[in-house]
């Protein structure tokens, strides 16, 4: 008989008591990203004892506080150079960075993009609320242009950014968009961004009612919901009706957020060619040192 | 688990002949593959530079992780980051890089990370004499990031103590758990001198304590649980089943977040300060010269010491009682030290390669009990003994 995953079960396992009440408002998205990541990670069976999270600042950032495991909560937008760190004194252990839109591409811009650059073997999830949530909804480099922020009172005309096209032009392994309202393909997607060698990248899109929606006409929380479900596109479905789609169809959808899974490579990760280097260099000067941390697993 | 192991037999052939002609900044280099680092997180800035071309020569031929980041920022995130993952890590740079790592360095302060930072000042402020020593970083180690806290730090006045103090920095760093700033500067980052690589049996490495208490009895933020009288928590590396929660907001013993909290505030700060100032005294480490009969000293470090110690020793020539006292331990000040000197001495003139940094400190503690003066030189030149002899002279 298939056990059946519950929430239950799966909180029981991965979360750390003594963290709750979480700080998250009604009808946050963040929780639910959560969960999705408890139910890859039950899938592949990770020893938790093994795997380590990081994190900037925000709410998203928050999330490692929650799970039972090692878990480095640092400052804002670093958090990807600090997991960078971790990964490069012991590449054995499995590195998952939780991080925000605000986070990740706006004040963690940089190590971001390097981080993707050099294929750095880690799996990130950034979610993204287009807005600075916890510091009660200022302009965030994913707002959509024209929405209301705290600091973009008459409505944004900043282009937003697109973290995941950014991503994949840097040549990350894995790059993926979902929103938290379409439960299975995303934990399929954590499973194998998770398993991924190199840099992968998963960006949720996920409601902050309280710091967006409110100020967006989008205050009532299943309204709020059903946005994500009325404003995203399959990525296949988008590309093939800008590519061949009549200018009707083109018009519905420019405006509309492409989810799936944007890259798949096999590329080798920095670790593996970090092995590569220490290796050729102990052969050609004959060493073998005791232990080194250049060993990669798999 | 996979996480280096110091191999002394691989360091020694790869570091190469016992006695050297050594630059300083790669007896930082030497200084921190001795001491056991491996890993070096990078970014290039003169006159620090050839202290990450070193590392990115020697790290990987004895098996440590040598990474260019893409600022400061992310080189001092990687280094804290490598520490948690088990490594004993390091990086270097000069005044903008220090500067830009300011609030990380607060990080590590926070979540008691060993680690240490290499500082090849130059002049400032901002982009200043790239090429040109200075000290004017000095109070920056010691307040530069928010909050309250207690600076480690060392400044050498040799090429062989930019190895010494390296080894002796991360020692501190994991003894404490702080991060621990050696302060350099141009002058001796680009000098060359001969060096001397001590010998294993005088090497003397201190390690982090490793949590080792039953996981179920394991309170991460708290006095250690295995030595007595010690308010440094034992340390849980990553990936060794202790699932710990470490953050850079106030936190209570467990790790969890207490950000309204005053009172485990006060007890958290309290601790991580105390660890250190509480053994203020045995932490001094100075060189005396000719203090015995002297009325007038010099009290200083780093480059500035030497051209002080020639001013000593052409005033002595000359019959006046001049003497030098040299600090090589920074921060935390050793205040008590100065103190009873100001009672022995007529006058204190403090060298620096600032408009008067350390001068301050030293005025504190000499408490009106004898005259302090600031003797600054800028711009990136090192002080002359003729200058500083002038110091000498009665008003």
């Amino acid at each position: 008989m298939v056990e059946i995953k519950t929430a239950e079960k799966l909180n029981k396992k991965y979360l750390r008591e003594g963290m709750w009440p979480t700080i998250f408002c009604n009808g946050c998205g963040h929780g639910v990203v959560l969960e999705y990541t408890f139910w890859a990670l039950e899938e592949l069976g990770w020893d938790m004892e093994k795997t380590v999270f990081a994190s900037g600042i925000g709410c998203s950032s928050r999330l490692p506080g929650y799970i039972n495991a090692d878990g480095l909560h640092t400052t804002h937008g670093r958090a990807i150079a600090f997991a960078t760190g971790i990964k490069a004194a012991n590449p054995d252990l499995n590195m998952i960075v939780f991080t925000g839109d605000g986070d990740c591409a706006g004040i963690g811009g940089n190590h971001f993009i390097h981080a993707a650059r050099r294929n750095i073997d880690m799996t990130v999830i950034m979610i993204n609320n287009f807005i600075y949530g916890m510091t009660g909804g200022q302009l965030a480099p994913t707002t959509p242009l024209g929405s209301i922020a705290t600091t973009a009172p008459y409505g944004n005309i900043e282009p937003p950014f697109d973290i995941c096209n950014l991503a994949k032009a840097l040549g990350a392994n894995y790059v993926a968009r979902w929103t938290v309202t379409h439960p299975y393909q995303p934990i399929k997607s954590i499973k194998d961004a998770l398993q991924k060698k190199g840099f992968s990248l998963i960006e949720f899109l996920a409601p902050c009612p309280t710091a967006y929606g409110r100020r967006n006409k989008l205050g009532d929380i299943k309204k709020h919901w059903q946005w994500y479900d009325d404003n995203t596109i399959l990525i296949e479905d988008y590309e093939r009706i800008m590519n061949y789609g009549s200018e009707k169809e083109k018009e519905e959808v420019k405006n509309m957020f492409p989810i799936g899974v944007f890259q798949d490579l096999e590329k080798p990760g920095f670790f593996e060619r970090y092995r590569e280097l220490v290796d050729r260099i102990m052969e050609k000067e004959g060493n073998k040192p005791v232990k080194t941390n250049a060993v990669v697993r798999k | 688990m996979v996480v280096y192991k110091r191999d002394p037999k691989l360091i020694r052939k790869v570091l190469g002949n016992k006695i050297q002609f050594l630059l300083g900044d790669m007896a930082f280099v030497y200084g921190g593959i001795l001491a056991g680092a491996s890993f070096f997180g990078g970014y290039p800035i003169t006159p620090a530079s050839e202290v990450a071309e070193g590392m990115a020569r020697m790290l990987p031929r004895v098996g440590g992780t040598y990474i260019q980041m893409e600022d400061e920022i992310g080189s001092i995130a990687a280094v804290v980051g490598a520490a948690w993952g088990g490594a004993k890590s390091m990086t270097a740079t000069s005044g903008p890089g220090f500067s830009l790592m300011m609030e990380n360095y607060g990080f590590a302060v926070m979540t008691e990370t060993p680690c240490v930072i290499v500082n090849v000042q130059r002049t400032g402020p901002s982009t200043g004499q790239p090429t040109l020593g200075a000290q004017g970083d000095m109070m920056q180690a010691r307040w530069g990031t928010h909050g309250d806290f207690e600076a480690l730090a060392l400044a050498p006045s040799t090429v062989q103590e930019c190895l010494d103090f390296t080894i002796e920095a991360f020692n501190l760093s994991e003894k404490y758990r702080n991060p621990v700033c050696v302060m350099t500067d141009g002058e001796i980052g680009h000098l060359r001198e001969r060096i001397i690589i001590p010998d294993e049996k005088d090497i003397k490495l201190i390690d982090r304590v490793p949590a080792t208490i039953s996981k179920d009895k394991y309170i991460p933020f708290t006095n250690s649980q295995t030595r007595k009288n010690s308010k440094v928590p034992d340390f849980p590396t990553f990936g060794t089943g202790y699932k710990t929660y470490v953050t850079g907001l106030t936190h209570n013993e467990k790790g969890f977040p207490a950000t309204d909290k005053q009172k485990d505030h006060e007890k958290l700060i309290k601790r991580i300060t105390s660890k250190i100032s509480d053994d203020a005294d045995k932490l001094v480490s100075v060189e005396k010269q000719n203090l015995a009969d002297a009325d007038t000293v010099f009290v200083t470090y780093g480059a500035s010491a030497r051209p002080a110690e020639t001013a000593m020793q052409m005033a002595r020539a000359k019959g006046k009682k001049v003497g030098l006292l040299r600090l090589k331990i920074v921060w935390p000040f050793p205040e008590k030290l100065i103190a009873k000197l100001a009672k022995d001495v007529d006058k204190i003139i403090v060298p620096e390669m600032n408009l008067g940094q350390i001068y301050h400190p030293i005025r504190e503690a000499a408490c009106g009990n004898c005259e302090v003066v600031s003797a600054p030189k800028i711009g990136g030149e090192m002080h002359l003994p003729e200058e500083l002899m002038k110091y000498l002279e009665v008003k």
